[in-house]
Order: structure tokens, then sequence, then C-alpha cells
């Protein structure tokens, strides 16, 4: 096989691999010209993305050890572990870890469980399951900046929200004049947050769920069936066992992009009332307050973070991956 | 996922499978098997089609409310059946204020597009040397490819900004294609490579034996399998690079401000704004609706990066 695909490579990638194969002594200049006619196509992508982003992390991690405020650029200074013992122990700043965590763990779970149910309601067939299952998708490709605006002014609105209109109208249909009215975005901004996010994310793992259950074995299921096992009994024991490296995958994949959640809280608190999270105090600190070494030692603890969560979820991912590397 | 399949279908004894396909032929007959999923499935529909239409509700009063006037779109109870007009889509394209989205739409357009190309044109070899061709600890790297996407964008982007304002690449659309090439390129790596992961081997061992060369592999065997996985990759990066917002916010201004800029700034004014706000959600959303149909079939696999089909 290596000599053949050696021989496609040729062509492509004749630049790179200078082909000295005239004199045995070189056998090994031609394999590494060969490994390196290999690597070539990957080389573009790896450069890039290194300079883009690792880059910008190094110096991260050293603005993070200065005393740097752009608003008094001669008292920069090194600052040794300052800016961290004013992450972890400025009020605010600690409420955005905190936040952030309540913020990734309840949507990631909420949007979990209400997604693995309507995977299974979609995994039945019914009429118009197609229509369902797009109307079902819509939520997730709305802009996201543009649903939280919907959701902070046409349905959370006190005085005119949907929620609201629907709570009166259906109030007065019972011929009652004094119905609850709701005000989440004030008094429960976090839950305004959240109930969005679930929405938005809902989709996303009902998706990846339903995939799932469409690669289940049928033939187990029906084994169970006629041997007489309830249908809780059939989820319990075969299905959910099933589905669990995609309901690690989902919540792996949506954490990432949860954690990282700048849209929503902008746009429907601007971070008000206990609902900064982690992204939104750094922009925060670094694009208002100018505080350049606390922003960036709050970036890195969030990394720090990130790497644990990681950690134990590329475990997962990679479970996943080698059965298909394995292939 | 087509190995979990494969893995599975092979577990059981071929002893055990034989055993049950008799018992599922006698089931067949059995009546109350058949009868129980066609119940199911009645409640079942039903119930998916009223937490379908409770999730749709917001994306549907959203373009209702859009075809509402001002003083319709905010009352209390809704007015469901109130006349419906496009004074609010001519109110969003600037009909009294005079401020023109077509700016903010066009950068997010360039801005999209330009870096999904970009991105095509970094991830497509990367996968190939990743699958087809794979360089020696190949699965390293793409672990590599997936932990910079783990890394919070607000943990690189002082130093951008910083660059940026130093080089004179603040609110330069560039500089955003740039960090959206950056921001999609380990997504489109890992989705590239899982869709030629399944060209078939034996076509390209074929193919080598008759002798063809590069050109000709990859326009016979491997464009046919990898187009539409072309096609759904760079429908995912546009949508994820059209909805970006926090780069955007801090990278530009004025001039290549994105269209979730432009619709940050937009609710500042006074007044009944709310039909106004849903035409421009509609529109903005646009795009990305057309591109996620379009992309329904290979969406699961494109934001599973390849790992569930």
């Amino acid at each position: 096989m290596t000599t053949a695909t050696a021989r496609i490579s040729r062509p492509g990638h004749s630049a790179t691999a200078p082909s000295r194969d005239n004199r045995p002594r070189n056998t090994r200049s031609r394999e590494r010209a060969l490994a390196w006619a290999r690597r070539a196509p990957l080389l573009p992508a790896l450069i890039f993305l290194i300079i883009v982003t690792q880059l910008p992390f190094v110096v991260t991690l050293i603005i993070s050890f200065l005393n740097w405020n752009s608003l008094s650029p001669d008292k920069t200074a090194f600052a040794g572990l300052e800016n961290y013992v004013t992450v972890l122990t400025d009020p605010d700043l600690r409420q955005a870890i905190f936040t952030t965590i309540l913020l990734t763990v309840s949507v990631v779970l909420f949007s979990l469980l209400i997604g693995l149910g309507l995977a299974l309601l979609l995994d039945k067939k019914f009429i118009g399951r197609g229509l369902a299952r797009t109307l079902l998708i819509a939520p997730f490709l709305v802009v996201p900046v543009a649903a939280a605006l919907i959701w902070k002014h046409a349905l959370l609105n006190p005085t005119y929200g949907l929620i609201n209109g629907i709570l009166t109208w259906a109030w007065s249909l019972f011929g009652s004049a004094t119905p609850p009215q709701l005000d989440l975005l004030s008094q429960a901004p976090l839950m305004a947050v959240i109930v969005s996010l679930v929405w938005q994310w809902t989709p996303f793992m009902m998706l990846i769920l339903l995939a799932g259950l469409q690669s289940r074995p049928m033939d187990t299921v029906e084994a169970a069936q006629m041997d007489g096992a309830t249908p809780w009994g059939i989820f319990r024991h075969l299905t959910l066992p099933h589905l669990r490296q995609y309901i690690e995958l989902g919540g792996l994949l949506g954490a990432i992009y949860i954690v990282q959640n700048f849209d929503s809280v902008f746009t429907l608190t601007a971070g008000g009332l206990g609902t900064a999270n982690l992204p939104y105090a750094i922009y925060q600190t670094f694009y208002f307050a100018n505080e350049y070494g606390l922003a960036s030692a709050a970036g890195v603890v969030v990394v720090i973070g990130t790497i644990i969560v990681a950690t134990f979820a590329l475990r997962t991912v990679f479970s996943l991956f080698k059965k298909e590397a394995a292939r | 996922m087509s190995t979990l399949t494969a893995h599975q279908s092979t577990s059981p004894a071929s002893g055990a499978l034989n055993a049950r396909s008799s018992r599922r032929s006698f089931g067949r007959f059995g009546g109350k098997t058949r009868m129980d999923p066609t119940r199911n499935n009645t409640a079942a529909g039903i119930a998916a089609w009223l937490l379908a239409l409770l999730f749709a509700t917001p994306v549907l009063w959203m373009i209702l409310t859009s075809f509402h006037s001002e003083t319709d779109a905010a009352t209390n109870p809704p007015s469901i059946a109130a006349n419906l007009t496009l004074d609010a889509y001519k109110e969003f394209f600037g009909a009294s204020s005079g401020v023109s989205p077509w700016p903010p739409m066009i950068n997010s357009a360039t801005a999209s597009i330009l870096s999904t190309v970009l991105v095509l044109a970094l991830a497509i070899p990367a996968a190939y040397a990743l699958s087809i061709r794979p360089v020696r600890k190949w699965t390293d790297v793409m672990f590599f490819f997936l932990s910079t996407k783990m890394m919070p964008v607000v943990a690189a982007i002082l130093p951008l900004y910083l660059f940026a304002r130093t080089v004179g690449a603040l609110d330069n659309i560039w500089f955003l294609i740039l960090m959206y090439t950056s921001m999609n390129l380990p997504i489109a790596v890992w989705m590239m490579r899982s869709f030629l992961a399944e060209v078939p081997e034996e076509m390209l061992e074929a193919a080598q034996i008759d002798g063809a060369n590069l050109l000709l592999i990859l326009r016979k065997i491997i464009a046919p399998v990898a187009m539409p996985g072309i096609a759904a990759t760079a429908l995912i990066c546009f949508i994820f690079s059209w909805n970006e917002l926090l780069l955007a916010r801090v990278l530009t201004g004025v001039v290549a401000g994105t269209a979730p800029v432009f619709l940050t700034g937009f609710v500042s004014g006074q007044g009944l704004f709310l039909a106004k706000v849903c035409a421009a959600a509609v529109v903005i959303s646009l795009p990305v609706l057309f591109a996620g149909f379009a992309a329904q079939d290979k969406l699961v696999q494109g934001l599973s990066l390849g790992a569930v089909k």
C-alpha cells in the first residue's frame, strides 16, 4: 500500500518532496521526504491555527501576570499572582464563575432531558413527522442575538410579552380581570437566560439523540418485547445504555458552546442582576474597565476550568472516535 | 454512525439471532405486538406535534408580529388576528430613520462567505492528510484541532484586539475573516475527515493499480463522495460565522460591523419598536434558516463533528 500511495502523492506534492531516489544512501532522506509529502497538506491549517489561537493565548498568559490598566499605562508592572488572587476573591468575578457553572450545567441538563423526550417521540412513525421535526429544529436556526431579542421583547416583556399576554387571555376566559403576570427578566433574570438557551439548544440535543436512537439494533428490542419486557424495561436496559455515548457527546459539545455564551447574557440582561458569566465579565473587564491584566487572568482561569472538564469529556469523544478509527 | 451499527450487529451470536428472527416472525401473527406500536404512535404523534408547536411558537410569533403594525404588536392580551402590514419591514430598511441595514448585512455576508472559502481551502487538504493518506499520529493531530475549539474565545480576545489596534486592523473586515477562519477550521477539519473517511479504500487501491494519477483520483473517486460533505461543512461554517457576536462586537465598529452587531444596537430607540425588532430578526435569520434547512440531512453529522451519522 505504501508504495502505491507514494505514487499517487507525487504529482501533487512534487515541490515539497524532491525525489532523489537514484542512489541507495539516500533512502532515508527519501523516506523523510515522503513523510513530509504526507504532512504537507496538513501544515497550512496547522500553522494557521497555531498562529491565530495558540500565540494569542501565550500573550494572554503573559499579560495575566502584569498589572496593566490601559488608562494608566505608566503604572504597568509585574504583578505576580495578584490578578489571580483578585479573580478568585473579587465578589463579582467569583459570582461570574458560579454563574457560568450554573448556567452551563442547567442548560446542558435540561436541553438533554427535553431533547431525549423529543427524540423518543420522533423515533416513532406518525403523520407529519418530517414537518414536526423541521418545526423542532427551527429554534436552533434563529440567529442567537435575534433569538435573545425576541425572548426579551416579544415573549418575556412584562407588559406586552406573549407569555403574559397568554396568561391574560387564559384568565379572561374564566372571567378573571386579575391574571398573574410574570416578570422573569427582573425577578429571575438568570432563569430567563436559561430558558431561552434551553429553547435554543434542545433541537441540537434532539438531533444527536435521534441519530443515536435510529442506529439502535432493532432485533434486540423486538426480542426483548417478545420476552415480555415492559417499555420502561426496554428503555432502561437497552435504549439508555446504547444512547449513553450520544448523551455524553451532546453534553460535551453543548458544554463547549454554552460555557462561552456571550450573546444571550449580553442581549437579555446585559449581565445585570447576577447573570454575568465569565465571558461577559471578561469582556467588561477589558473593554470598559480597561483592566487588561485582570481580564487576562480571568481568561486563563476559564481555560483551566475548560481543560478540567475537557479531560473528562475528551475521553468520551475518544471512545466514539476510536471505534471509528478502528474501522 | 455506521461503526456503531456495525459494532452492535456483530455482537449477538448467530444462534441467538436465528432464535430471535424465528420469534419475530411468530410475533408478526401474534396480534398484540402489532397493535401496541400503532396505539403508541398516535399518542406519540399528538405529543410530538404539541411539543413541536410549543417549540416553534416563538419563531412563528416572531414572524407574525413582524407583519403587524407597532400598535397591534404591543398589546396584552395579544392581537393575533390583527391586520397584516409590511410597515415593520419598511422601517427596518430605513424608511423613516434613513439608516440602511444593508452595509452590516453585506459585511456579514462577506465575512461569512470568504471565511468559509478560506476554511475549506485549509481544511480539505488537512482532512486528506488525516484520512486518505494519514500522517503518523493523526489522532493526536485531530485532538489538537479539537482542543483549540475548547479554548474560549475570551481567553484570546485581548491579545487579538491589541494586535489589531497596533497594526490598524480594527474595524477591518479582513481581520474578522481571519478570526472566523480560525474559529471554524477545527470544526471543518473534523467534519471533512469524517466525510473523506467514507471514500472506499478498495476503489482508491484499484485506481492506483490502474495507474490513475492524483488529479483523476480526486476528481473521479474522492469528489463524488466528498461533495455533499463539503457542502454541509460550508453551510455549517457559514451559519457559525453569520451568528458570531463577541469577536465582531470587539473587533469591528462603524465600517465593518456585522448584522448581529447591528441588531444589538438596533433597540436603543424610544417608543414602540416590537414589530420592527421582529422584522429585523426575521430578515437577519433568513440566511441561517435557509442554510440550516439546506444542510438538514447532514446537520447531525456536522454538528457532532462527524462523530454521529
